[in-house]
């Protein structure tokens, strides 16, 4: 049953060598699609197969575990790889009308596609270090694709991505041979064990610490997001989409498994610390945004309270809580990535990207105001869109828990949220264009228009789904969380179940 | 000696950390230099050093009798060596780019990136 792990990572692979041959030609661009269409194919028989046969593992070049190198796909990786599908598709799309030939010549599309791989692998790896490897392949795509409009701009937030996230991997992999040093294995199943047996707890908790410093960083959690605000608003639209949409969660991804799968002997001390860092996160992420006046800007701030939301699901980490953490990440993914396409057309019709240059797309291109009211209120919370039951369900974990406090952080960061998307309506939708343009998607060429209308239609669509159809989701993520609580299954398949 | 290497690795992680705190993008690049090598020899020291024991089985696969290096570690740093050596050079190369482009590299000045002082 391997190659169904396998092939979500060796088809993105393989599309970057072929758009990279291909570069520059529309043969290279439509490479690129048709590698997206066949990653989301393969991505729909994974989640098939996961949920008819619960957890499935598969070990590479045949080494047994923990020896060799393991593949896993439990609900939340299936899941996951199939929301990257999704984005990966989408945005390859939208990039046909944004990516001109010059970018595309420099090897966009092939950057393009080795990052979803590096993301895919670090959903799929049950190997420690591994996932270090995969983390480093989708960082130096994102390096790539982050320079590569080559403006003034865009090096400087480079500067900062590149040096920040260069400090979390080196801790990264500082905490991976330590781990290694102390316990003998990189099998993540098999460091369940490793770590619970371990004499020396307190090594096992600095360990754990500094993992968390490093997934932290890569999440954008309170004191170590300042990359993230300081570079996504630099590169082209299509990358700041998938940027958003994807990297700060493949932090997220791996505190969820690190922190329900190895490091659970200490939970009073390394969860209390998730929480109040979720906390501080959700407050400083939205109080930015508040701040800014940049679309792009107000966006990647409001990433960073959201992150918020799912790191507390994490750190609450009851079955409802963790229910809550998965669910969040899986709506928030689409919602994000379609507001940082949305901001990519209003660029695109007005030539600014300055909320008080812009204005009156509500009068000249109502269509796109619609599609920016389901994303926005589904980030703030509005029911009925998925926004609204992601919050509800971490809202209620927190009451059942008595958090007081937590819970109204919660719910006035939602409020706030509602702020920064009435002041992006306001800016942007509703008063005039100070300068008395009426910039309409009629403006745009015709191909221009449908490649980038549609990937935000089916995003959108897909919100409300989740929205009006929430128990399906909501049943899938409990049965993610029920495996993340509950690791059994998760260890059974990678070690065998002689093992367990 | 892992004692011994274990010091050398926080000494160079101690001046990685003086380097890179010092504002200039050409510090901070070897300063990470220092870092990673710091860290890659904290592994190399976890990993336990074993010198003169080969990580090879005698003839028809017997152990050897006394010991035997763990070749893992060495496979780890391998990885990393040349991970951090590709990522070096393109952070390299971005700070040229950043020098011809801003025309010096105080990371403190590199403000283009940020919404202008005073707005209205």
């Amino acid at each position: 049953m391997s190659w169904v792990l396998a092939l979500p990572i060796l088809i993105p692979f393989m599309t970057a060598v072929l758009a990279f041959l291909l570069r520059g030609s529309r043969m290279g661009d439509l490479a690129s699609v048709a590698g997206a269409v066949a990653s989301l194919g393969v991505a729909v028989l994974l989640v098939g197969v996961v949920l008819d046969r619960g957890v499935v593992a598969g070990q590479v070049g045949g080494w047994q575990a923990p020896y060799g190198i393991t593949l896993v796909a439990d609900h939340l990786s299936a899941a996951m790889v199939l929301i990257t599908a999704i984005i990966g598709l989408a945005v390859a799309v939208w990039s046909l009308a944004e990516i001109g030939p010059e970018s595309s010549r420099l090897g966009y599309h092939a950057l393009f596609q080795s990052l979803l791989g590096g993301v895919t692998g670090a959903f799929l790896t049950g190997d420690l270090f591994n996932l270090y490897v995969w983390f480093e392949v989708l960082l130096i795509s994102s390096f790539g694709l982050l320079v590569i409009g080559g403006r003034k701009q865009a090096i400087d937030g480079a500067v900062k991505y590149v040096t920040l996230n260069l400090i979390a991997t080196v801790l990264f992999l500082a905490g991976a041979g330590l781990l290694y040093g102390a316990t003998g294995t990189l099998n993540m199943a098999d460091l369940r064990g490793a770590v619970a047996a371990s004499p020396d707890q307190g090594l096992m908790t600095l360990i754990a610490m500094m993992l968390m410093v490093a997934f932290g960083m890569k999440a954008a959690v309170f004191p170590l997001f300042f990359w993230l605000p300081a570079s996504y608003h630099t590169p082209h639209y299509a990358v700041s989409a998938v940027f958003a949409g994807l990297l700060t969660k493949v932090g997220v991804y791996a505190l969820m498994r690190v922190f329900t799968l190895i490091f659970v002997g200490d939970i009073g001390y390394t969860h209390e610390i998730l929480l109040w860092v979720s906390l501080l996160t959700m407050l400083t992420g939205v109080l930015g945004a508040a701040a800014q006046s940049d679309f792009r800007k107000i966006l990647s701030f409001h990433i960073i309270s959201q992150i918020g939301y799912m790191v507390l699901g994490l750190a609450l980490m009851t079955p409802l809580a963790v229910m809550g953490a998965v669910f969040y990440l899986l709506h928030h993914i689409i919602v994000k990535t379609n507001l940082f396409l949305i901001a990519g057309v209003s660029r695109r019709l007005t030539g600014s990207s300055d909320l008080y240059a812009i204005g009156g797309l509500y009068r000249s291109a109502p269509l796109l105001a619609a599609l920016f009211i389901i994303p926005a209120f589904s980030l703030a919370g509005f029911p009925p869109l998925s926004g609204f039951w992601a919050k509800f369900v971490i809202v209620r974990a927190s009451l059942d828990l008595g958090e007081w406090l937590v819970a109204g952080v919660a719910l006035l960061v939602g409020l706030l949220t509602i702020f920064s998307m009435t002041k992006i309506w306001a800016e942007a939708f509703w008063k005039a264009h100070p300068k008395g343009r009426q910039p309409a998607l009629a403006d745009l060429p015709q191909s221009a228009r449908w490649q980038m209308m549609v990937p935000i239609v089916a995003l959108a669509v897909m919100t409300v789904a989740i929205g009006a159809f929430p128990s399906a989701f909501l049943d899938f993520a409990t049965k993610g969380a029920e495996q993340l609580l509950d690791p059994a299954a998760y260890v059974a398949a990678v070690l065998g179940e002689a093992r367990r | 000696m892992e004692t011994l290497v274990a010091c050398l690795a926080g000494f160079l992680v101690s001046m990685a950390i003086w380097l890179m705190l010092s504002g200039n993008l050409m510090r901070f690049l070897f300063g990470l230099l220092l870092l990673s090598n710091g860290v890659n020899l904290a592994i190399l020291a976890a990993g336990r050093l074993t010198p003169g024991a080969p990580p090879l089985l005698g003839a028809s696969g017997a152990l050897p009798p006394d010991t035997m290096a763990n070749a893992l570690p060495q496979a780890l740093l391998l990885t990393a060596i040349v991970i951090g050596f590709g990522l070096f050079a393109f952070a390299l190369a971005l700070t040229i780019r950043a020098y011809r482009s801003f025309g010096h590299l105080e990371v403190d000045r590199m403000r283009s990136a940020e919404p202008a002082e005073d707005r209205r």
